[in-house]
């Protein structure tokens, strides 16, 4: 999470639960919003590499707030992340350990492991296809992060048929 | 005749079934030897069911489909609908049938290309049954629904493959069938199309419209009340899905960002 939070630091300075509200609201209910305890334990680590820097602010009425900003070295570390090309998405598959291995363990019906697997990214495909019927069409972050899930799911069940056409 | 309750099938009473096939084969004569599509399928879907059925190329799910529409005469086991036995029907009672009950939605729209939107609908209307103000009245309740009323003038060509595939469910649905069946309806249709297609579809089934959808599309089978995977021309699994999914599926359940 350290160079999301550098990211939002770089439009402006802000104190953690703005920073909190704020991916929040870019990601919608597409992705799971943080803990505020991570936010700042985030924060704290990177105000010891240097690469923000944080003062108290006087409120009246309610106690102090502290806000973050940027140092030079932080607005370089965005820049770095932001331009550099990202690694092919490595998925993690538990899954497909098990089908290669099952019969290791003394489990011989791959077609029954495979069948259950499919149920399952099924009722997860339904609920993603919920919650993309439930994100409005203007809120295209959200909407694109679902779509990119269903893509990786539906190719993970065309994956599962190949198994089944290999193995069964 | 006899009547299908008298052969043991899925829960509930035998009169919530619509559709049902017992040990139904399908096999192609071909150069090569006989090719064996369909074998032995049982598959029943009671009234209102929406179905999936899943499979890679090659498994039989058209060709099962098709079978069950009439479309291609099985080679051997029995076809229920609506408690009646049809796979003897010859190719014109099955002609009546269709026109009567079902619904045909295909992956490539099929549409008569020197009619228009609206004429494509109201024939199928017609053809099944209506007077000429009824199919007109059915004809624009179902582009209302379906966002279509700007296009009724226009022919196939002057549409977009989403349009053209919504003025194809909306032409199968003409004739209130008890069954839809479709076959790929999102197979030519980019993301964002597919998804009203496939609105379209949950929302007809909430009404109350049985459906049978063959598919590879997860998306698609993710929206039916149960999906049944072919392969080899026979069913490997038939699973209810949850009416209720998991609760708080976000994109992480699948991928996760990072940074």
């Amino acid at each position: 999470m350290r160079l999301p939070l550098l990211a939002l630091l770089a439009k402006e300075p802000a104190h953690g639960y703005e920073l909190k509200g704020q991916l929040e609201q870019i990601f919608g209910d597409a992705y799971p919003s943080l803990n505020i305890g991570q936010v700042y334990l985030t924060l704290q680590r990177l105000e010891h590499a240097g690469l923000v820097r944080s003062q108290d602010v006087v409120q009246t009425a309610r106690p102090n707030k502290r806000v973050y900003e940027l140092t030079p070295a932080g607005r370089d570390a965005v820049a770095t992340w932001v331009e550099a090309p990202s690694e092919a998405p490595r998925i993690r598959d538990d899954f497909f350990m098990k089908l290669a291995l099952g019969p290791l363990a003394g489990v011989t019906d791959r077609l029954g492991l495979i069948n259950r697997q499919r149920r399952h990214y099924l009722s997860v495909m339904r609920g993603l296809s919920r919650l993309a019927e439930a994100t409005a069409e203007g809120n295209k972050i959200p909407r694109l992060l679902i779509e990119g899930a269903m893509m990786h799911l539906q190719a993970d069940l065309d994956w599962l048929q190949r198994c089944q056409e290999e193995l069964v | 005749m006899t009547r299908v309750g008298e052969v043991p099938c899925c829960d509930g009473p035998a009169s919530h079934v619509l559709l049902r096939s017992v040990g139904l084969t399908k096999v192609f004569r071909t150069d090569g030897g006989p090719v064996h599509a369909v074998r032995g399928v049982d598959l029943w879907l009671r009234r209102g069911e929406f179905v999936a059925v899943m499979g890679p190329s090659g498994s039989g799910k058209s060709t099962l489909l098709h079978a069950l529409g009439g479309l291609e005469p099985a080679t051997s086991g029995e076809i229920w609908l609506d408690g009646q036995r049809v796979d003897g029907f010859s190719q014109a009672r099955w002609a009546v049938l269709r026109r009567r009950h079902i619904g045909f939605v295909f992956q490539f729209f099929n549409l008569v290309s020197n009619m228009t939107a609206a004429d494509n609908v109201e024939l199928a209307a017609l053809i099944g049954g209506a007077s000429r103000r009824a199919a007109r009245a059915r004809r624009e309740e179902l582009f209302g629904e379906l966002e279509l009323t700007a296009q009724a003038d226009a022919v196939p060509a002057q549409l977009s493959g989403g349009e053209q595939q919504r003025v194809a469910l909306a032409r199968a649905l003409a004739h209130r069938p008890s069954l839809l069946l479709t076959d790929e309806p999102t197979g030519n249709l980019d993301s964002t199309n597919s998804a009203s297609v496939l609105r379209l579809l949950s929302r007809s089934h909430a009404a109350g419209q049985a459906i049978l959808l063959v598919t590879h599309d997860a998306r698609a089978a993710s929206m039916a009340d149960r999906v049944v995977s072919l392969f080899d021309g026979m069913i490997v699994d038939d699973a209810p899905l949850p009416s209720v999914p998991p609760p708080r599926v976000t994109a992480r359940d699948v991928l996760e960002l990072r940074g």
